[in-house]
This record gives structure tokens, C-alpha cells and sequence, in this order.
């Protein structure tokens, strides 16, 4: 099956999984259970949205991401990093500190993804055109979305926009720009500084399985810091040559309705996976139409409030409106000149998208139909608070887990309390069920649990 | 064989939609193919939203066995006066009021006939409808 060798960036770190259920209980494709008091992701259920992280008190959730030693890998280092790394940093921070403080960390090319934006703009323009395609069109931007309708929604895959998303534009158009400058392919390291867990996922499993246009991945989060401790307050060097690309649509492409102001004469932007989760559910029973485009995103404020970000999501949004305005318009911009259009216009161009449905309960018809008749008669048993403290989110995915052979009855707490009430069960192996689940020792007394005290959980 | 049950109120718009998402969810978890799913939601909807316009109450009943899918949607009502006339698209009875909250566009019944494999319509005036569609996969 072709999802189980798709790339996951999301792990947990079992030290640090404290077996509490916030995670369980946000994921939008329900992929988490407790085993054993630790969370358990199953991958091909996970989208990669970062909800889990999020939720997560104990901080047990992390991202795998390449060291920055591996730049003295390349003669030639470009940092690849979408707007909204510059817009956490606060006022008095300017984009020349910013930049000298990333160049002393060891890069020689700066590259903020949305530079070449126009090309990206004027392909979507001409896909939305197309007589035969499915409408409303979803963005293909947020690589979570995309994922979620891949597993969730796969109706709508027909709808989604078959052009990349611009960290792969970016990519691949810094790389031309170089090679132009008569540099050898391989002397050059792209690194992409990722805003999100999904980005990640994306890059190393693109929609269309596709090399990886990227030599390495950095973590926003850890970058931040870095940069962050790196700033000289008197400024040496002008970068504003770096940035001569740069327009006004692009550094506000990553906020929310940066896409949708663009296209179409009706568009919507949606942003939170939640949301984004209510509207595709519409959107399959064909309960809204009339629409031309849909910008979705993952997280609340779009890639401003990327899981990654130190800074604020409101006041990142305000301060790349604000430099925006200092930015000249995309059609008022020519592109450089000597770039192949061509070249880097079909690398953007996404062919098919498959659907992989991971909610199937057996690939056999008649199986399946005994599985859902059997959790639906499983329902019956149970009583519908859907607590958590199976290790399931709610009842009916206990069920669902039960018919998969992934779960017991005794699971349930309220059913065992019934059962040994009725003296069906000893209470002593009822105990002994929820410490199996849970973990030997948890429910012991414990003042220095950790999370439980001065953690301010 | 698989069932499902729902009730529908007249002019609840709100809980519209309840039965075709719900038979949605099902029909993913038994691995139907996608397109045939998309059409039986899109008909049960558009049934649904007919019931919650038109009629005083309700039911709607799914079955899924041997490669079939059939929703009987049953309700009590003031019927359909003239059944080949409302197959047509863009004729409407629907209250200025139920159109002004974007529905009775007259695209109901050629809709759900458009996406069943099998439509059939029976109405007594005064009395109800009952509208069966079967989708083969």
C-alpha cells in the first residue's frame, strides 16, 4: 500500500508522554490511542496537522529535523523560509538584523519562499480557468489539508488545485538562480526553515512522490532561538538585494485569505483544522456551492500560527501587513530575467492525487458490513460519555477498535463498574484491566507526578 | 445487511444533513467506492432538505445489502400535486420563505433522480411522499 511508506514528521517522545488524553481528543482523523499509559499515533491515519503537539501539557510531541551542522555539507547554503519567520520577531528587530543575524549563522543565500509567487499566481490563474474541472477548487497550499482530504475526504481530491504549493516553487527557482550563476548542482544546499510538522511531511512524501526538492530541514522553533541570540543591534550590511523579489501579495500568500483575495470571483479562506474539517464534511454533501476557490489551512491564522512559531499569531499577521505595505504589488514586479519559466512552471504542476480511505473497516465488502453491524450492536453497551479512559476518543471508536480486534470490552470503565456490580468480575482483575491500559503503579498516590504539581498544567 | 433510521422535522433545516452525513460515515468504513458514495450523499441531502421544506415530518431509512444501497425517505405532508411536473428542474412550490433561506431552486427531485440509480416517487396529495432511490456498487 503506497500510504505506509509515507514520510511522518510528527514522533513522541515516550519519556515525556505523560498518558494524559489532550492529544487524543483534538485529532481531527482520530489516529491516537492510549496503549500502555503513552500515546500511540497510527501513522497512516495522521495528517501531520500539529493539533497533538499543540494540546500536549508534557511537551512530549517533536518533529524530526536535520542538524545545522550538515550545512558544512555545501559550499553554497540557502535558507529557505516562508515570511512569516520575519514576522515574529518584534517591531524594533528590523529585516537587515534579521538577515545579518541568519547569514552569521552560516547561510550565503537568503531566500524568502514567497519571492517568486507571480509564477505560482499566474498557474493557478490558468488551472481556474479550465472548462473541465471540478469546482469549488481547494488549494493544494496547506500540505495537512491536503492530507486530510487524501484520507478523509476522498470525493473531493477531484477538486483539488493541481498546482504546488510555493516552498516547492521557491525551491526550485533558487536553485535555477544559482545554477545560472554558472554554481555546480551539487555545491548547493537548500535548507527549509518549516513553519509546521505538515510542511515537513510534505516536502519528504511530495502529493505526486516526487524527489524531495530540499537538502535539509529546520525546525522554526529551534531557528527562532537561534537567530534570535545571533542579533547584532548595530547593522553592517544592507540586504535589501536579497529581497528584490519580494512583493507585497507574497509576504502576505502564507496569511489567512493571502490566496483566496487572489482567485476567483467567489472564494472563502478557512483556517483551523476544525473548521476546515465542518466545511469539507458540507462540502461532500454537496450543501455548498456556487464557489470558485477554497483557501484551507490547517492552523488558526493560518501559517502565522504554525506549530512552530515562537512569536504570536495576531501580532506576526500584523507586522507582515504592515511590511507588505512598504512592498511593491506582484504585477508591478517583473520576474529576473534569464529564469526558465517554462522549466520551473512544470515543476509545479501536480498530475494526480490519489485517495487512500483509512476509515475502511475491512477491504472485503461482507467483512466490513459484519464489522459495522457488530459496533453498531457494541454501541449498545456503551454508555456514551465518551471520557477517554479506554484510550479511545470516544465510544464509538472504541467500538470501531473492538470490531478491528484492537480493543476489549473491558476496556470500558463504565461497562467493568457494571460488571462487577452485577459480580461478573472480580474487582481485583477489573483493576488489574485499567492498569494494563494505563500503565502498573499510575494510580498509585503521587504528589510529585509529573505535570500534577508546580507544573501549572 | 446494514440499517439506519433517521427523523426529520419540517423546517428544521438544522438537523438536514444528519442522515447523509451519518450514512456517509458508514459507507467510508464499509470501502464503497468513492463515487458512488458521493452520489448517494448528494441524493439523500437533496431528500432530506426536501422533507425539512415541504413536509410536516419525516423518515428516512438506509439500507446497504448486496451491492445496493436504498433510502426510502418517507414523510407526512402536503404531497406532490403533479409528480412529473416537480421532476422538472427549476419548478418549485417551495415558500418564499424556505427560498429565502437558499433553497426551492426546483432542483431537488432532478437532483436526486440525476444521481440514483433508481428514483421512484409516490405521493398521495394531502396525505405524504415516499421517495425511494437505490444506487448500485
Amino acid at each position: 500500500m503506497v500510504q505506509s511508506i509515507f514520510h511522518h514528521a510528527i514522533q513522541i517522545d515516550e519519556d515525556k508522554c505523560v498518558g494524559c488524553i489532550h492529544c487524543m481528543r483534538v485529532c481531527p482523523t482520530e489516529a491516537i490511542r492510549i496503549k500502555k499509559g503513552k500515546a500511540v499515533i497510527t501513522q497512516e491515519r495522521c495528517i501531520d496537522c500539529g493539533q497533538c503537539m499543540r494540546a500536549c501539557p508534557a511537551k512530549a510531541f517533536y518533529i524530526k529535523q536535520n542538524d545545522l551542522k550538515m550545512l558544512q555539507d555545501f559550499q553554497y547554503r540557502v535558507a529557505l523560509f516562508p515570511a512569516v519567520m520575519v514576522g515574529q520577531f518584534p517591531d524594533n528587530i528590523s529585516d537587515d538584523m534579521i538577515y545579518q543575524a541568519m547569514t552569521d549563522l552560516g547561510f550565503t543565500h537568503l531566500m524568502e519562499v514567497e519571492q517568486p509567487i507571480r509564477l505560482l499566481i499566474d498557474l493557478t490563474k490558468e488551472y481556474l480557468g479550465k472548462e473541465e474541472i471540478s469546482k469549488p477548487c481547494i488549494s493544494a497550499f496547506c500540505p495537512a489539508v491536503v492530507r486530510l482530504i487524501q484520507v478523509k475526504y476522498p470525493t473531493l481530491t477531484d477538486n483539488i488545485l493541481r498546482v504546488k504549493a510555493p516552498h516547492e516553487l521557491a525551491a526550485h527557482f533558487i536553485r535555477q538562480t544559482l545554477m545560472n550563476q554558472g554554481i555546480p548542482k551539487e555545491k548547493i544546499g537548500i535548507f527549509y526553515i518549516t513553519p509546521c510538522a505538515a510542511k515537513i511531511a510534505a516536502v519528504k512524501s511530495p502529493i505526486d512522490d516526487m524527489p524531495s526538492v530540499v537538502d535539509g530541514i529546520i525546525s522554526m522553533s529551534d531557528f527562532y532561538s537561534k537567530v534570535r541570540q545571533s542579533i547584532r543591534r548595530e547593522v553592517t550590511i544592507d540586504t535589501k538585494d536579497q529581497r528584490e523579489n519580494l512583493t507585497r501579495e507574497g509576504i502576505l500568500w502564507s496569511t489567512s485569505r493571502g490566496e483566496s483575495s487572489r482567485f476567483g470571483n467567489r472564494a472563502i479562506a478557512i483556517d483551523g483544522i476544525h473548521s476546515v474539517v465542518k466545511f469539507l464534511d458540507r462540502l461532500e454533501n454537496d450543501e455548498v456551492r456556487g464557489f470558485d476557490f477554497l483557501e484551507m489551512r490547517a492552523c488558526d491564522q493560518s501559517c502565522a500560527g504554525g506549530i512552530l512559531l515562537t512569536g504570536n499569531r495576531f501580532t506576526t499577521t500584523e507586522r507582515l501587513e504592515q511590511r507588505s505595505a512598504k512592498y511593491p504589488g506582484f504585477t508591478e514586479k517583473a520576474l529576473p530575467t534569464g529564469l526558465d519559466e517554462e522549466a520551473l512552471t512544470s515543476c509545479l504542476k501536480i498530475d494526480e492525487i490519489e485517495s487512500h480511505n483509512v476509515f475502511k473497516l475491512d477491504d472485503d465488502i461482507t467483512r466490513a458490513m459484519e464489522k459495522v453491524s457488530k459496533a453498531q450492536r457494541i454501541i449498545c453497551f456503551l454508555p456514551g460519555i465518551d471520557c477517554g479512559a479506554c484510550g479511545a476518543p470516544n465510544c464509538q471508536a472504541l467500538a470501531e477498535d473492538m470490531v478491528q480486534g484492537n480493543a476489549k470490552m473491558s476496556d470500558c470503565v463504565f461497562l467493568q463498574q457494571r460488571w462487577q456490580n452485577e459480580h461478573k468480575i472480580e474487582s481485583g482483575k477489573a483493576f488489574r484491566n485499567i492498569e494494563k491500559r494505563w500503565g502498573a503503579g499510575r494510580f498509585n498516590a503521587d504528589c510529585n507526578k509529573r505535570g500534577r504539581r508546580n507544573e501549572g498544567f | 445487511m446494514i440499517e439506519l433510521k433517521f427523523h426529520i422535522s419540517g423546517g428544521d433545516f438544522d438537523t438536514a444533513g444528519t442522515a447523509s452525513s451519518e450514512t456517509k460515515k458508514i459507507l467510508k468504513q464499509l470501502n464503497i467506492d468513492s463515487k458512488v458514495i458521493k452520489r448517494t450523499v448528494v441524493a439523500l441531502y437533496e431528500g432530506e432538505v426536501n422533507i425539512a421544506a415541504h413536509a410536516w415530518k419525516g423518515e428516512v431509512a438506509v439500507t446497504v445489502k448486496d451491492h445496493q444501497i436504498v433510502a426510502l425517505l418517507k414523510d407526512e405532508g402536503p404531497g406532490i400535486a403533479d409528480i412529473n411536473m416537480a421532476m422538472l428542474e427549476g419548478f418549485s412550490t417551495a415558500s418564499p420563505k424556505v427560498r429565502e433561506m437558499g433553497f426551492g431552486a426546483g432542483m431537488g427531485l432532478p437532483n436526486m433522480k440525476k444521481n440514483a440509480d433508481l428514483l421512484e416517487v409516490e405521493s398521495t396529495p394531502g396525505v405524504g411522499t415516499t421517495v425511494r432511490m437505490s444506487f448500485d456498487f
